[in-house]
């Protein structure tokens, strides 16, 4: 069964073969069947292979499979390679059934789209860019994956491109990625350079051996690989890309969201912890950051009108909670979330995604309302995604990751209660923003009439919607903190794969008094939405009045202003660049010379002696300006005689000198 | 065989010399199928078999169909070979005859330098070239590949311009000329 | 087949003055020519001379590297003809001529 493993990336990608190039001539229901089945039967494999590699384990918990040699050139021969082990399989298994789940979704929410075969060959694409980085064995092959991931991206964002606002989210969130991936790719560039090898297991093993814990390498190639995961993840300074990037259909957000795209960063600095363990600079700085982006990020969705950038800020602080886990080195914990959030946040968004096309397409929370009877069982599902997204206690996935990481935050080696209040602070506002989306869509009363005729949502969108549902509900009992029956099947089984966290401070009674505040802060969170936005909405429409509560609001509500200092400090001065650049500076300067010559020797009395020598030299300044300009004549032939001399000179002077 | 190599060598500076000189598009290029001819020759010569297979295959043969290609489709006549003649007044040689007069007397200087070495003894079989394009040369093959990729979709690009999405109706008129 | 007493007859500098001549030619063409067509012929004669040259030099010393750097001018040459010929059609379609001084107006 493990040798079906290349058949993971491979069938979403032969189902982005055949769609892309013969979409056009295949019929919605064929689209529909082609996409969903390819993502369907790697789900499938996948839930085999799992299920194979958990009853008998290959030895040492590790498969590799290597398919063929990529390039062999100069002693660099990476390969493409499969490797399966404990982390991998979980990633593989969330990716691939999500993935299938909001296949199956989009063939009904899409089923209006003239583009049906375009969009399901883009999702094929991302689903098997995602599977190609979660099981590559080379940071190569990753590269690959993390590339691809991001071209697909750019593509969904930009779906709708007839509109140009969509095609600016879209350059945005390439762009910005970019940066990271750059960032990366020197990360790459060195590693292999000191190292000799890209394969991802040797090359942490030498690293381990070659370089002492701080070794200055070591820094700064973590550092380089955690600007890579920055990007991709939308963890600050290059979060401002994910909230714009809900200009793209709301399946895709899903996806983006929970399984494909953004987990990449936090699966990156997992797979290659190794590197951030020999740097603790690196590691305490992936931790501050995700402490800070985490409350920024909440404080941000807090405000938000459109239901999806609520959401789409609360991914972006959840995801602060990931890497605030790997930065205190509970790398388990980290990935028992990204498992956990990866199937509320999809439930979230495809839930979303239904109030939103029953409003024909109003995006706006304060325009809906008492939408709980009109669409009951969406209601439902968006009530379970939000409580497991604000951690309710005991019964939803959400508090027993978000749980864990807290505890690891305040107990492990590089844990310390800063870390752990930032997270229980977040904790707070995750329950109120999230529930302030509940409150107001789906109680209170209704702001717009559904249209008359709205067609239920048919089986094909609940249905996946039931089964995340029952995956936020139900998805944390397999790992509970001790005074919960301290079941760690979990973290015991990623153990293969990374290394388990100790606690160092802490006691066993002061987890028990921090869970029990945690527990406050998720209920406190929820008690005081209610409060704000049920019961007594009046006193925030007060508070509201007060010019520095609404100039705060604005501020949050613009992502803490990063979109207007980065424009401030990167576009414009670049745009300026160009401008000046554009109207021929230089030969402006040469101008301005001229003129001001010319106008000083009218000035002169023209029957001067001395004038003569002056007006020679007029000349020459305009002999010499000509010249210049002559430069300049656009004629090919006189730039091609340039060359031509110009390299005779040069060999000249290599002969003779 | 040495007089194979002049008499090679002699015709590719005449045709060259043709190529560069007459008026009408068409026998330049036939002069610099001949020129190219004459040089897969001299590298016959050499000892190279491989590469004089491949000048004329892709040389004298592909990138000459190309050019033809092009001839007919500009379908210049009789009035284009005036013009030609006109731009080519006796003036217009001084200046580049004096640079190539310069190149080649630097390198005439730098050859002198290096001494008469005869060359080598062995034919270098087509076997040989092959093990090394594709041993140390491998990355200088795919990135040639991936040259030509961007030439295939640059000339496919520009081509599809011409179908007249862009230019409109001067397009259109350039159309019926041609 | 060669034999070796035709080829220790030719010294080496001999091909490279050939190379050296058809390359002088070449750049006189490119920068005498008004015609594009005649541009891009010459262009492609400076291609092949630098071919040759290369093939001259692994004949001197035995090595296939000469040839497999002709088989690397012989892939430019083509990308490039390739390019530069839809790009000159596509300037004969607009401007209606061939001369290359007539397109002198650069938009930046």
């Amino acid at each position: 069964m493990l040798s079906l493993l290349w058949l993971i990336p491979t069938l979403p990608l032969a189902g982005f073969l055949v769609l892309a190039l013969g979409g056009k001539y295949l019929g919605h229901r064929s689209i529909a069947v082609i996409g969903t089945s390819s993502t369907a039967l790697s789900a499938l494999i996948a839930i085999l292979i799992g299920m194979d590699f958990i009853a008998a384990p290959p030895p040492g918990f590790v498969f590799r499979q290597e398919a063929w040699s990529w390039i062999a050139v100069a002693g660099f021969s990476p390969g493409i390679g499969f490797y399966l082990d404990a982390l991998s399989l979980v990633m593989v298994l969330v990716v691939t059934l999500i993935s299938f789940l909001i296949h199956l979704y989009s063939t009904e929410f899409m089923s209006g789209d003239e583009d049906y075969a375009r969009f399901f060959a883009y999702m094929n694409l991302f689903v098997g860019s995602m599977c190609i980085l979660i099981l590559a064995d080379n940071l190569l092959f990753l590269y690959l994956g993390w590339e691809g991931v991001g071209l697909c991206s750019y593509l969904l964002i930009g779906f709708w491109y007839r509109d140009p606002a969509n095609g600016r989210a879209a350059r945005k969130a390439f762009i910005v990625t970019r940066i990271g991936d750059t960032a990366m790719a020197i990360g790459l560039f060195l590693l292999f350079t000191h190292l000799g090898t890209l394969d991802i297991q040797p090359l942490m093993q030498c690293a381990g051996q070659q370089w002492p814990e701080g070794e200055g390498l070591a820094i700064l190639t973590a550092a380089l690989l955690l600007a890579g995961a920055a990007g991709k993840s939308a963890q600050l300074p290059l979060q401002t890309w994910l909230p714009d990037a809900m200009a793209g259909p709301t399946p895709v957000s899903a996806l983006m969201h929970a399984a494909t795209m953004v987990t990449a960063g936090v699966y990156l600095i997992a797979r290659t912890h190794v590197l951030f363990t020999l740097a603790p600079v690196v590691q305490h700085a992936v931790a501050v950051i995700g402490a800070l982006t985490l409350l920024l990020a909440g404080f941000s969705a807090l405000v938000q009108t459109d239901i999806k950038r609520v959401l789409a800020y609360s991914t972006i602080s959840q995801i602060g909670y990931m890497f605030l886990a790997l930065g205190v080195g509970a790398w388990s914990a980290a990935i028992f979330h990204l498992v956990t959030h990866a199937f509320f946040k999809a439930l979230l968004f495809l839930s979303a995604g239904v109030v939103i096309m029953s409003l024909h397409e109003e995006h706006n929370i304060f325009r809906m309302g008492a939408l709980r009877k009109k669409l009951p069982i969406v209601f439902w599902t968006f009530l379970i995604g939000s409580a497991s997204l604000a951690a309710l206690p005991l019964v939803t996935a959400g508090f027993y990751s978000k749980d864990l990481i807290l505890w690891r935050a305040w107990s492990s080696a590089g844990g310390n209660p800063w870390l752990w209040a930032a997270g229980w602070g977040g904790a707070i506002l995750t329950g109120l923003y999230i529930f302030r989306v509940v409150f107001l869509v789906f109680f209170g009363e209704a702001r717009t009439a559904m249209p008359p005729g709205t067609a239920r949502p048919g089986l094909r969108i609940t249905l996946p919607l039931i089964v995340l549902a029952a995956f936020s509900l139900v998805g944390g009992w397999i790992e509970t903190p001790p005074f919960l029956g301290n079941l760690t099947l979990f973290s015991s089984f990623v153990q293969h794969a990374l290394p388990p966290a100790q606690a160092v401070h802490g006691e066993k009674n002061d987890e028990t008094i921090l869970e029990l505040l945690a527990i406050a802060a998720s209920l406190g969170g929820i008690a005081l939405a209610y409060l704000l936005f049920l019961r007594y909405p009046a006193f925030l429409q007060g508070m509201m009045l007060i010019p520095a509560f609404a100039r705060i609001r604005e501020f949050w509500q613009s992502g803490w202003g990063f979109d207007r200092f980065y424009e401030f400090l990167f576009v414009r001065p670049y745009l300026w660049l160009a401008h000046a650049d554009r109207r021929d500076v230089i030969d402006n300067i040469y101008k301005m010379a001229l003129s001001c010559m010319l106008r000083w020797l009218q000035k002169v009395d023209p029957h001067d002696v001395i004038n003569t020598i002056y007006n020679g030299l007029a000349g020459l300044c305009l002999f010499l300006h000509r010249a210049l300009s002559a430069t300049q004549s656009g004629q090919v032939r006189r730039y091609a005689a340039a060359i031509a001399t110009g390299s005779i000179g040069i060999l000249f002077i290599g002969i003779f000198a | 065989m040495e007089i194979t190599f002049y008499l090679s060598a002699a015709i590719a500076i005449a045709a060259t010399l043709m190529v560069i000189t007459v008026s009408n598009a068409t026998h330049a290029l036939l002069y610099l199928i001949v020129s190219l001819l004459a040089v897969a020759i001299v590298f016959f010569v050499l000892g190279a078999p491989f590469a004089a297979a491949l000048e004329i295959i892709i040389y004298a043969g592909a990138i000459m169909v190309l050019f033809v290609f092009v001839m007919m489709m500009l379908n210049l006549g009789k009035a284009a070979a005036a013009r030609e003649q006109g731009w080519l007044n006796p003036g217009i040689w001084t200046g580049p005859g004096v640079l190539a007069a310069l190149l080649l007397a630097e390198l005439a200087y730098i050859f002198a330098q290096g001494g008469d070495t005869p060359w080598g003894t062995a034919a270098v079989t087509a076997k040989e070239v092959g093990i090394a394009l594709f041993g140390p040369y491998l990355l200088g093959v795919e990135l040639a590949s991936l040259l030509l990729l961007a030439g295939l979709v640059g000339a496919c690009h520009l081509g599809w311009n011409q179908a007249g999405i862009e230019t409109g109706h001067e397009e259109e008129r350039g159309h019926e000329n041609g | 087949m060669r034999t070796v007493e035709a080829i220790a007859a030719i010294p080496m500098h001999h091909g490279l003055v050939l190379a050296a001549i058809l390359f002088a030619l070449g750049m006189i063409g490119i920068l005498a020519r008004r015609n594009l067509v005649f541009i891009l012929m010459s262009i492609e004669i400076m291609l092949n001379a630098a071919g040759l040259a290369f093939v001259v030099a692994g004949a001197r010393w035995e090595q296939a590297d000469g040839q497999v750097m002709l088989i690397f001018i012989l892939a430019v040459a083509a990308a490039e003809v390739s390019v530069g010929l839809a790009l000159l059609l596509l300037l004969y379609r607009r401007f209606q001529t061939l001369d290359a001084d007539a397109v002198s107006k650069m938009r930046g």
